[in-house]
């Protein structure tokens, strides 16, 4: 009896594996509830606030695919990821979607096939320094002890460069973000280095931000954004167009406030195709028509939730810079709605 | 007879005289303890002078701490305004801000009283256990968790109803210890499937089921054994209820449900957090690893080729892979090998891992206990007649449990400070989830020292006082003359 019930689960789990790695979207929607892998915490871009509600710039985009998909942007669970188990967690199926600031590499599209959709982040790694150390560029920076987290992409980046640059250094290293920052206020190195939206926050906090200067060198490429499974196209096209749907919104003026007033009133083709009024996009996709007007409607266009998490008006004081709309100078660029 | 009164011998004692000021009071202990040689008196100085530098840097930091205030930049503010720009000062305002979080993790406020009633009923759980029945510490422990519970959740606002009914329980509970101590032993018993409901609520067949499927076990050992043995009466009566518990018990349990829908709002694992997720994988772990490591310490110790090898296999490999690798393969590897669409808790995951953990090293902690009796025991057990089962509950295991609390409650305090490193899987747990998520509030980041030493001292009381215990037991257990 055991026996037959063990080897019954056995086939039938073979079943379902086949089955489930067909779609999915269609494990999303038969569980009504989108699970979004996010960081264990990280100012501004995800983290979850004192009532326990996850907030942040990654957090949106994952709100923005559970609007588009299932018509409720509080239908995602946000699973924690360390550095270490985000793409085992992706691979294996514990999430559906990885938003957790992870950088575009070649390695990580190819070696752990993996999809990268979009690039809802242009990053780079910079340096700050003590004011009264009187560097201006990072290429002074010879013999400078420097504080850098270990295992990360930063790690390797920093070894590239002062080797390029023929400089030496000696590296500090810690264990995470708030161990560098002491670490760096406490004297123990002169520089501290790691992506600059993250530098940007951590002297925002400072005692005395003015004392302290990020340098102008940006010595790498750290392109953040959402990650889906290797294989699965139809998923990876539903999260890279809501992203693009919030970037079109963006361009297009269209905002939380007037999405509803604009569905109703607008001329523009493009639009009307966009929120679902003309057309067939969602259906193309095996979404609801409305998903773009859901998704906008939930979180607002690209320029809010930046404004909102990490923009100037916040504490954290970020430039749109990269981040700006193509039409402005900036590399958001979204292909058209067609 | 004049000369009679002349005596020589003294007819009173001389008053004793106080020993000279060197060979007493303070000055006696400070002479022979910190300045009896040249050694002792270099190291007694040295540690005074480290001592006082380091109270001279930390105590302005602790004398001028804000416990009013919404960020770190505020807390900076009041420091700097009262005592002077460069005065450094610990910003407990974020412990006030965020307590609830690093207690609950992010279990709804307004079901605070589940875990807060789920805690105190572990004591009255654990009283029977720990104390043998003891009166008198039964209803110190008691009236304890009552106190605890009546503060505690008449200070989160809850219901006067609630509270009566929760106090009116507790007097049953002490009724029950003044009539019949040792029979909160049953309490004991069903307090898994209670803690598991008031925690993680849903429908209150689940858990009472579970429990029924040990009925079934019992049912099944007690109408089987003398025919069959203990051995075949008590596999049999394991398989039946994995039958139960396995093929009948959801479709009960829903049919149940729909018949009587009683039952609390369920609640995901992934509001676990902070020291109410410590306290679940601690206290779950450590009350399965104790029996589970008894058993695998008889097993190595065992005649029987087959358990021999098996516990011997378990015990080398789980000590040879380090926790971390555990708890990965918990959180990632076996996700790959069950169905897609499983939803098998994490929460539960670990705790499983953890506990295969620790009852291996607890194996080899009785094991030690074991070889540490004499010979002559084991036999004088064979030779009363009793049968194997009977010697190791009634002659060996008393002996061998009584040498080895040292090493089992190490053991225990060290699992429960391991807890934390469920970090790296991506749960909540108080030392650094919880504080990596308070940190990434852009109004407390930077801050450092105080997360650590609020959530530290909460794992020194608990092991301390774990620490405590254990030594009550080494005393009261104390059988031998010396």
């Amino acid at each position: 009896m055991t026996k037959s019930v063990f080897l019954g689960t056995l086939a039938a789990s073979a079943l379902v594996a086949g089955f489930a790695s067909a779609g999915t979207l269609d494990d999303v929607k038969a569980r009504g509830e989108l699970i979004c892998g996010s960081n264990t915490g990280l100012t501004g871009f995800g983290a979850p606030d004192a009532n326990g509600e996850w907030q942040g710039f990654d957090v949106a985009l994952c709100r923005a695919v559970a609007a588009a998909v299932l018509g409720d942007a509080t239908k995602v669970k946000f699973v924690p990821t360390t550095g270490e188990t985000r793409f085992t967690a992706l691979a294996s199926g514990e999430v559906d979607l990885l938003v957790r600031n992870s950088t575009w590499t070649f390695s990580r599209d190819n070696d752990l096939k993996l999809d990268f959709v979009a690039v809802n982040y242009y990053d780079g790694q910079g340096f700050m320094v003590k004011k009264d150390l009187g560097v201006t560029s990072a290429k002074e920076l010879d013999g400078a002890t420097v504080c850098i987290q270990t295992g990360t992409t930063t790690e390797l980046n920093l070894a590239d460069f002062f080797k390029f640059n023929n400089i030496t250094y000696t590296p500090v290293t810690v264990a995470d973000d708030a161990e560098a920052q002491r670490q760096y206020l406490a004297g123990a190195c002169d520089a501290f280095t790691t992506d600059a939206s993250g530098l940007a926050a951590s002297r925002a906090t400072m005692p005395d931000p003015a004392n302290h200067i990020i340098l102008p060198e940006i010595i790498s490429k750290e392109p953040l954004g959402p990650v889906v499974r290797h294989g699965d196209n139809n998923w990876g096209d539903i999260v890279r167009w809501t992203y693009y749907a919030l970037l079109i919104a963006e361009e297009k003026g269209i905002t939380q406030a007037n999405v509803d007033e604009i569905a109703a009133s607008s001329t523009d083709p493009e639009v009307r195709r966009l929120l679902g009024v003309e057309g067939e996009t969602g259906a193309m996709m095996g979404v609801d028509n409305a998903w773009a007007h859901n998704a906008i409607k939930a979180v607002g266009n690209y320029g809010e939730i930046f404004a909102a998490n990490i923009g100037e008006s916040t504490p954290i004081g970020l430039a749109r810079g990269l981040n700006e709309l193509w039409s402005k100078g900036g590399l958001q660029y979204a292909p058209p709605v067609r | 007879m004049a000369n009679t009164e002349a005596s020589f011998v003294r007819t009173e004692m001389v008053a004793p005289q106080e020993p000279p000021l060197s060979e007493r009071g303070v000055v006696k202990w400070v002479r022979e303890n910190l300045f009896s040689g040249p050694l002792n008196t270099i190291l007694t100085v040295l540690a005074l002078v480290s001592l006082f530098y380091l109270v001279k840097l930390s105590l302005p930091w602790w004398l001028h701490g804000v416990w009013k205030a919404n960020s770190l930049g505020e807390c900076r503010q009041i420091i700097a305004d009262a005592y002077g720009p460069d005065a450094t000062g610990a910003c407990w305002a974020m412990i006030r801000e965020r307590w609830h979080q690093f207690i609950f993790g992010f279990y709804p406020p307004e079901m605070y009283w589940r875990p807060i009633l789920s805690f105190g009923l572990l004591f009255v759980a654990l009283a029977p256990a720990l104390f043998f029945g003891d009166r008198r510490n039964n209803l110190v422990i008691l009236a304890g968790v009552a106190l605890f519970l009546l503060l505690s959740l008449w200070a989160l606002d809850n219901d006067l109803l609630h509270i009566a009914l929760i106090m009116m329980m507790m007097a049953g509970f002490v009724a029950l210890v003044l009539i019949a101590p040792r029979k909160l032993l049953w309490f004991t018993l069903i307090y898994p499937a209670l803690a598991q409901f008031l925690l993680w609520g849903g429908s209150v067949w689940g858990p009472v089921l579970t429990m029924l499927g040990l009925a079934v076990l019992a049912v099944v050992y007690v109408v089987l054994q003398p025919r069959f043995g203990v051995v075949m009466a008590s596999a049999m009566g394991f398989v039946a209820a994995c039958v139960w518990w396995l093929a009948l018990q959801s479709s009960v349990s829903t049919a149940l449900y729909t018949l009587m829908p009683i039952g609390l709002e369920a609640l995901d694992s992934d509001q676990f957090g902070g020291f109410l997720l410590a306290f679940v994988i601690g206290v779950s772990s450590i009350s399965a690893a104790l029996p589970i490591g008894i058993l695998l310490a008889l097993g190595r110790r065992s005649d029987m080729l087959l358990i021999k090898t098996l516990s011997v296999t378990i015990i080398e490999f789980v000590r040879g892979v380090p926790l971390i690798t555990m708890l990965f393969t918990a959180s990632l590897l076996l996700q790959y090998f069950l169905p897609p669409r499983t939803n098998f808790d994490l929460i539960l995951r670990v705790v499983i891992l953890v506990t295969v953990f620790s009852a291996a090293y607890i194996a080899e902690v009785i094991r030690g206990g074991l070889a540490a009796l004499p010979r002559g025991q084991f036999e004088a057990a064979d030779a009363l007649g009793l049968d194997y089962w009977q010697a190791q509950r009634l002659i060996t295991m008393p002996q061998a449990l009584k040498i080895s609390i040292p090493g089992i409650v190490t053991t225990f305090i060290g699992l429960f400070k391991d807890t934390t490193l469920v970090t790296f899987v991506g749960l909540a747990e108080p030392l650094r989830g919880i504080t990596s998520i308070v940190r990434a509030d852009i109004d407390w980041k930077g801050i450092y020292w105080e997360p650590y030493i609020f959530v530290g001292a909460i794992f020194f009381l608990c092991c301390f006082s774990i620490s405590r215990y254990s030594m009550y037991l080494e005393h009261k257990l104390k059988t031998d003359h010396r």
